[in-house]
C-alpha cells in the first residue's frame, strides 16, 4: 500500500522555467514597508534640492554645490541630474546595501530560508533570483531619483531644450532618452556592489550585519579612489565609474565609459556571484 | 528489509561541529506507511538529524537515503515529495498566511502555479487556519504559525512528511487536531515521521519508534519491542512493610526505598517470577496484603532508563 503510493506523487516533470520564484521575490521585495521608506527617502533628494532652489533662487550662489544645480533655475530637467549625482555616493549605495545585504541573510534570520530549500528551491536558483530581486531594485531606486526629479522639475522650473556638455542641444524627448540611459548606467554601476552584498549576505545570519559592511564598503571604496597615492588600484574600485556619466551627455554619445564601467562591473559580479556560489552551495543552513 | 520499503534509511549518519559529536553515527530505518517516533530529550541531536535528511546541512560522514533517492544528491528529485516543518514554523510576518504559503510553494520549480491558489486554500483549511488566512502573520499566535508551518508541509500530497516537534505551541485541542490528522495522513499512505520530546505524544501516535540519546541512536524497533526491553514491577501496600520487605528478598528481589512506610516496591527482575508467586508467598507468610499491583514496563522507565534521568539538555 505504502510503495505505490510514491508514483502516484510524482511532481510535475518539466514544469515552469521557475520564473514564479522570481515573481515571489520581487512581490516580496515590494510588500515590504522598508522597500517603499527607502525609495520615498530617495524621491525626497530631488524634491529637496528642487524646493531649496525654487525657493532662494534669486541669491543663488553660482559655483558651489553638487554639479548641475546652477543649471536648474533656468531648466527644471536638470534637477533629475543634479539629484543623481548627489544620491549616487552614499544614499543610493546605502539602500543598495539594505537590499542586497538581506538577500540570504534575511531569509537566514527569519528562518524562512530553511523552507524556500526544503521546498526545494535550488541553492544556484535561490541565489540567482536572489540577485536579480537585487538588480531590480537598483533600477528601481534609479528610476525613482530620475522620474521624480523629472516631475519635480517640469512643476517648479521652466522646462525646454537641453543644451548638453557638448554644445548640441537636444528636445524634451531626447533629454528624457538620455535620463533613461542615465539610470541605465546608474543601474549597472550599482551591480558589482549588488554582489559583493550578496557574497557577504551568504556569510551570516544577521542581516543588519551584511548591509552595515556592504553600504561600508561603498564609502571605503570611494575614500580609497579619493586618495591619490592609490591611483593604481582606482581602475579596480568598483566604484571608479559611479560619477562617470557625463560621456552619455554628448552629441554624439561617448560609450566608453559605459563600457569600461560595464565591464568592471561584470568582472565583480563574477568574482562575488562566484564566491557566493561557493560559500552558500556548501552551507550548513542551521537557523 | 529492502530499501524500496524504506522511507528514510541513515547508515553510520554522523555530523560533528567542531568537537562536538551532535549525532554519532546513526543507522535510521524508517519502513514506508509507519508513524515514526523520533524520541529524544532536548539537544539529542534530532533537529540535526532532520537538518541532514532534508539536506539543509551536510553529513560529516554516512549516508542518507529519503524515499528512492540519495541526499543530499537527488535533493531535486525527492524533496518535492517531502513536506517538512523543521525546528518550528517560520514566516515572513508582513506578508499574510496566504501569501507564505504562495511564497514556499513558488520555491519549487515543479508545482502548478494553476493550482496553487487552490492548494493553499485546502492546507490552511486542513489546519483550520481559513479564517486568519488573510490576516498578517506577525499578529499569528504561537499556533496559529505552528498551523501555518504544519500547512506548508501539506501543500502537495506527500509521500514522507518530517514534523519536528508539529504540536509545539498547541492548546490541547490544537494538538488533538494534529494527532487525527497525522492519522488521516498515514491513512492515505503517507510515511509519517515525528519527533517529539513528549512521550505520552508519541506512544498515542505512532507505530515505531527511535530513541537518541547525546547524538546516539539507544533504542529502534515497534512500540512493544521497546516497551518489552524492560523490566516489570510489583508494587505492594501493607501495614506490614518490613516482613514484604524480608519475603521480597527472600525471592531474590531488591525491595526499593520507598516514601510512604507502607509501600514496598521492586522491579521483578529474577528471570521467570510472575507476579503471582509474589503474591502467594506475602500471604503465606502471613503479610497482610492491602494492596498488590503489578505493572508492566511503561515506555517512560524504558526511556529515562535509555535516555537518562531528568531530562537534561545535552551539552
Amino acid at each position: 500500500m505504502p510503495a505505490e503510493s510514491a508514483a502516484t506523487h510524482a511532481p510535475r516533470t518539466g514544469g515552469s522555467l521557475g520564473l514564479t520564484l522570481v515573481v515571489s521575490e520581487v512581490a516580496v521585495l515590494f510588500r515590504r514597508l522598508r522597500t517603499w521608506a527607502m525609495i520615498g527617502a530617495l524621491a525626497l533628494i530631488p524634491i529637496l534640492i528642487a524646493v531649496v532652489v525654487r525657493v532662494s533662487s534669486d541669491e543663488s550662489s553660482s559655483g558651489r554645490g553638487p554639479a548641475f544645480l546652477n543649471s536648474i533655475t533656468q531648466n527644471g530637467l536638470f534637477v533629475s541630474l543634479t539629484a543623481l549625482t548627489v544620491a549616487i555616493p552614499l544614499f543610493l549605495p546605502l539602500t543598495i546595501g539594505v537590499v542586497a545585504g538581506d538577500t540570504i541573510a534575511g531569509e537566514a534570520n527569519l528562518g524562512t530560508l530553511r523552507y524556500l530549500l526544503v521546498a526545494p528551491a535550488g541553492r544556484i536558483r535561490l541565489l540567482l533570483v536572489k540577485y536579480a530581486g537585487a538588480a531590480l531594485f537598483c533600477f528601481v531606486a534609479t528610476l525613482t531619483v530620475v522620474v521624480t526629479g523629472a516631475v519635480v522639475g517640469a512643476l517648479l522650473f521652466p522646462v525646454g531644450p537641453v543644451t548638453l556638455l557638448s554644445g548640441a542641444t537636444v528636445g524634451i524627448p531626447g533629454y528624457f532618452a538620455r535620463l533613461l540611459l542615465l539610470a541605465l548606467y546608474v543601474t549597472v554601476s550599482l551591480l558589482g556592489l549588488s554582489a559583493i552584498g550578496l557574497f557577504i549576505s551568504t556569510l551570516t545570519s544577521v542581516p543588519v550585519g551584511a548591509m552595515a559592511a556592504t553600504a561600508a564598503l561603498a564609502v571605503i571604496a570611494q575614500i580609497l579612489g579619493a586618495l591619490p597615492q592609490l591611483e593604481w588600484l582606482h581602475p579596480w574600485l568598483f566604484t571608479h565609474h559611479w560619477l562617470g556619466f557625463a560621456d552619455l551627455l554628448r552629441e554624439p554619445i561617448v560609450w566608453t565609459s559605459f563600457a569600461d564601467n560595464a565591464l568592471l562591473q561584470f568582472g565583480y559580479i563574477a568574482v562575488f556571484g562566484a564566491l557566493a556560489y561557493g560559500r552558500f552551495s556548501t552551507k550548513d543552513i542551521l537557523s | 528489509m529492502s530499501a524500496g520499503e524504506l522511507a528514510i534509511e541513515t547508515r553510520g549518519l554522523t555530523k560533528v561541529f567542531g568537537r562536538q559529536r551532535a549525532v554519532d553515527s546513526i543507522d535510521l530505518t524508517v519502513p514506508r506507511g509507519s508513524v515514526f517516533g523520533f524520541l529524544g530529550p532536548n539537544g539529542s541531536g534530532k533537529t540535526t538529524t532532520i537538518r541532514v535528511l532534508l539536506g539543509l546541512a551536510s553529513a560529516t560522514s554516512g549516508e542518507v537515503r529519503l524515499l528512492d533517492g540519495e541526499m543530499p544528491d537527488d535533493a531535486r528529485a525527492v524533496l518535492p515529495r517531502v513536506g517538512a516543518l523543521v525546528e518550528g514554523p517560520a514566516i515572513y510576518p508582513f506578508l499574510s498566511g496566504r501569501a507564505n504559503l504562495q511564497r514556499f510553494d513558488a520555491a519549487d520549480r515543479r508545482t502548478d502555479p494553476a493550482t496553487r491558489s487552490r492548494r493553499v486554500d485546502e492546507a490552511l483549511e486542513r489546519v483550520g487556519l481559513s479564517h486568519a488566512a488573510k490576516k498578517r502573520a506577525h499578529a499569528y499566535s504561537l499556533g496559529m504559525k505552528q498551523r501555518l508551518g504544519i500547512a506548508n508541509a501539506l501543500l502537495a500530497p506527500r509521500d514522507l512528511l518530517i514534523l519536528d516537534e508539529p504540536t509545539n505551541g498547541l492548546d490541547p485541542q490544537g494538538t488533538r487536531e494534529v494527532r487525527s490528522l497525522i492519522r488521516s495522513l498515514s491513512d492515505d499512505g503517507t510515511t509519517v515521521f515525528v519527533s517529539s520530546h513528549l512521550l505520552a505524544e508519541v506512544e498515542q501516535m505512532c507505530t515505531r519508534i527511535a530513541v537518541m540519546s547525546a547524538g546516539r541512536l539507544v533504542a529502534q524497533g515497534t512500540l512493544d519491542e521497546l516497551r518489552s526491553g524492560g523490566t516489570a514491577r510489583v508494587r505492594v501496600t501493607t501495614p506490614d512493610a518490613a516482613e514484604a520487605r524480608r519475603v521480597l528478598t527472600g525471592l531474590g528481589l531488591t525491595p526499593e526505598p520507598h516514601g510512604h512506610d507502607d509501600v514496598v516496591t521492586a522491579e521483578l527482575s529474577v528471570a521467570g517470577l510472575q507476579p503471582e508467586t509474589v503474591n502467594a508467598a506475602l500471604v503465606r507468610a502471613e503479610v497482610r496484603v492491602r494492596g498488590f499491583e503489578a505493572r508492566g514496563a511503561s515506555l517512560e522507565d524504558r526511556f529515562v532508563a535509555l535516555t537518562g534521568e531528568g531530562f537534561d539538555v545535552a551539552g
